[in-house]
């Protein structure tokens, strides 16, 4: 690498990373060539089917895979250090100091044996070197700041005498106590009514511009992407399909799964007759990826090629990326392509 | 029209779990999660629960099947009070009701593959014969969505909207009337959700199953509901059927409710209402009315006097919220009082 080490303006960036499961017989190829990268201080929201391997991504970060699980290659460029090439000690430094994590399960991920108290405090006393009482009061006041009522009387119970909302919100109080640079946030708000999860999404916008924290943010509500990520990666069957801005994203999708999964979003602000648009089949088995475009099976617009030839992450000149034979020159369907038709009422 | 067959009926359900403290770990206090709540739920509809993190909808739900046993409260299943029923009893009414869970992980035992969990449901409840089960097993997992090929997988190498299916197909697995969905799609992006939504619907429709849906999600709620219970603080401040409480909702809470959901569309944006001041514990509810700390149009009254579920003129049947100036809060009579 040639830039100096503090000159990055990515404060993370990722470039082919791939990550597979390696069971008795198989290789699942969890993450499978995915690439992004978070400018300084931006939200870079990931959306993506279930399965697609987004979670795999963010623990390949912090390289927390669990066997059989392994970082096959790639590079998770943190800063502009490469944190595959880091020895476990330093990685160690890193995990809940300069990166922070928010687990998609609070309650596998949270002690079952300590307080609350307990364990927020801790990262208070590693990172700041607080002593215990200090660290108390820090506790409180964070959890104060995540929207936990009576605080001081919550912060001596056990994690399973908490509501799941509440659970989580305390995952975020450990999270954001010791100032990350970067936040990776598995769902954050997934447990929480929106009053909450607008108090917590204000929370994070305010952290990031005062601290110039860089957030890595892991949801399936559109929404929350559309009012908190100024850039989104869409993720599917492993890898990344579409990376753009959020403005972009949300005036005019460009790939098929992007807008199918536009399309089934039950609206709020009024009734639709019938069933919910979805799109068809499941995500395909990792024992049988499609060949071809990952998403072929089932996209109402494949082609042949699509079936055969897996379309590469294109680059545009203003950066923004697009996996689909749709937009490229090999194109071999119809000229002129609707991409909004095509929606699918099946159960 | 037919009349429609009370299921279910809950009458002034409350739950207080103790708080130990001190040296002793004596009972010190009580967090009181559900308070007073009394609804109906009838065959084939879609009840919904929304509201904030900690209001007690999870408790309700847990506390009709005696997870948690009730400190008041009737709950009547098909005519007869559950909470005289003695363990067996409760057991046996269990396999028609059934709840899936906000957690799917803490729920499914991770020893377990898909296959375990499915036929031991069925072992329990003995609801389908020894030599049909493992045909049982396949056609769930195909009804929720999932391949023959993961039927011998464990929890841990599906990813987390994959546990989620597990957990339904589980559920229906009994053939149950009342299915309690605690969170039970939040975990699964929208493509799958929308999947799921209308497999829901559509065994309702074959089945007449019955949901008591608890969510947050506004949209999916004003999709698959008939009606609708508002919760706060372990109370409910509104319920009405699905039109008036997405067009005429008459609680300051609801209100505030509804502009917050997050949306896609940027140009057609409503006015958020922010709510400020402290949000108040369960441990110690505010006085009056249990909203006031954070409502802007609490008074005098509303800090000392707690309001009643009632129907004001321009709300249809069965169309209750409890706030004192709901009334004048709609004509604008009634103006904010904090700024
Ligand atoms: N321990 C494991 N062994 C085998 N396969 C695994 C394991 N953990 C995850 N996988 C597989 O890796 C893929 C990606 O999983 P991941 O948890 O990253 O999905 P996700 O995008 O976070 O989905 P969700 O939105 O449902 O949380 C899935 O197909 C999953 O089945
Ligand atoms: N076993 C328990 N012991 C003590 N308190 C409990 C217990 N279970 C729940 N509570 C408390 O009861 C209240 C209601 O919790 P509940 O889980 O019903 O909330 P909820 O409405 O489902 O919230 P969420 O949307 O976050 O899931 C909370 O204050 C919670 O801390
Ligand atoms: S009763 Fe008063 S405090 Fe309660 S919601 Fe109505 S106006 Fe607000
Ligand atoms: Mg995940
Ligand atoms: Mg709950």
């Amino acid at each position: 690498m040639t830039s100096k080490p503090n000159s990055y303006d990515n404060i993370l960036e990722i470039k082919d990373l791939q990550t597979s499961f390696f069971t008795k017989d198989l290789e699942v190829k969890a993450v499978d060539g995915v690439s992004f990268a978070i400018p300084k201080g931006k939200v870079l929201g990931v959306v993506g089917e279930s399965g697609s391997g987004k979670s795999i991504t963010s623990l390949s970060i912090l390289r927390l895979v669990e066997e059989p699980g392994k970082i096959k290659g790639g590079e998770i460029l943190f800063k502009g250090e490469n944190l595959l090439e880091k020895t476990e000690a330093g990685m160690r430094k890193i995990r809940g100091n300069e990166i922070s994590m928010i687990f998609q399960e609070p309650m596998t991920s949270l002690n079952p044996t300590f307080t609350v108290g307990q364990q927020i405090s801790e990262s208070y006393i590693i990172h700041e070197g607080l002593n215990k009482k200090q660290a108390k009061q820090r506790s409180i006041e964070m959890l104060k700041l995540v929207g936990i009522p009576s605080p001081e009387k919550r912060i001596n119970q056990y994690p399973y005498e908490l509501s799941g909302g509440m659970r989580q919100r305390v995952m975020i109080a450990m999270a954001l106590a010791c100032n990350p640079e970067l936040l990776i946030a598995d769902e954050p708000t997934t447990a929480l009514d929106v009053t909450i999860q607008a108090q917590i999404l204000d929370l994070f916008k305010n952290l990031q511009q005062e601290l110039g924290m860089g957030v890595l943010l892991i949801t399936h509500d559109l929404g929350v992407v559309a009012e908190t990520c100024d850039y989104v990666a869409v993720m599917y069957g492993g890898q990344v399909v579409e990376y753009t801005d959020a403005d972009t994203l949300f005036k005019s999708p460009k790939h098929p799964y992007t807008v199918g999964l536009m399309q089934s979003i039950p609206p709020h602000d009024h009734d639709i007759e019938g069933d919910l648009s979805v799109i068809k089949g499941s995500v395909p088995s990792p024992a049988e990826m499609p060949i071809g475009c990952r998403f072929a099976p089932r996209c109402p617009f494949a082609t042949d090629l699509c079936r055969t030839k897996l379309p590469a992450l294109e680059t545009d000149e203003e950066g923004k990326q697009i996996r689909c034979w749709i937009y490229s020159d090999e194109w071999d369907g119809a000229p002129e392509v609707n991409i909004h038709a095509n929606k699918e009422r099946t159960t | 029209m037919q009349t429609k067959k009370e299921l279910l009926k809950v009458t002034d359900l409350k739950q207080y779990f103790p708080i130990k403290g001190g040296i002793l770990g004596r009972t010190v206090n009580h967090v009181k999660a559900v308070d007073g709540v009394s609804f109906t739920v009838y065959e084939g509809e879609t009840l919904s629960i929304v509201g904030e993190s900690g209001c007690g909808k999870s408790t309700t739900g847990r506390s009709i099947l005696r997870l948690d046993e009730p400190t008041d409260g009737q709950v009547e299943f098909n005519g007869t009070n559950l909470l005289a029923y003695n363990k067996k009893e409760m057991n046996s009414v269990r396999k028609n009701m059934q709840i899936i869970f906000q957690d799917p992980y803490a729920s499914i035992n991770p020893r377990q593959t898909v296959r375990q969990v499915l036929t031991e449901a069925m072992e329990i409840q003995n609801s389908v014969p020894k030599s049909e089960r493992n045909d049982r097993v396949l056609e769930l997992m195909e009804t929720v969505g999932l391949g023959p090929h993961q039927a011998d997988r464990l929890p841990h190498e599906f990813s987390g909207g994959q546990r989620q299916r597990i957990g339904i197909a589980r559920a229906l697995s009994v053939d149950p009337q009342l299915i309690i969905a605690d969170e039970a799609v939040s975990a699964l992006d929208v493509s799958i959700q929308a999947q799921v939504i209308n497999l829901l619907m559509k065994l309702q429709r074959e089945f007449k199953l019955t949901y008591l849906f608890i969510s947050h999600d506004l949209g999916v709620v004003r999709h698959i509901s008939d009606r609708i219970i508002v919760m706060y603080l372990g109370k409910i401040v509104e319920i009405a059927d699905k039109k008036s409480l997405f067009e005429n909702q008459m609680h300051p809470y609801t209100r505030a409710l509804l502009s917050a959901i997050p949306s896609t569309n940027k140009e057609n944006k409503k006015e958020r209402i922010i709510l400020k001041g402290d949000v108040p514990s369960p441990i110690d509810p505010p006085k009056g009315c249990r909203f006031h700390t954070r409502c802007p149009f609490a008074t005098d009254l509303c800090r000392t006097e707690e309001p009643v579920l009632r129907t004001a003129d321009g709300m249809l049947e069965g169309h209750q919220a409890a706030c004192h100036y709901m009334e004048e809060i709609k004509t604008g009579e009634h103006q904010p009082t904090t700024v």
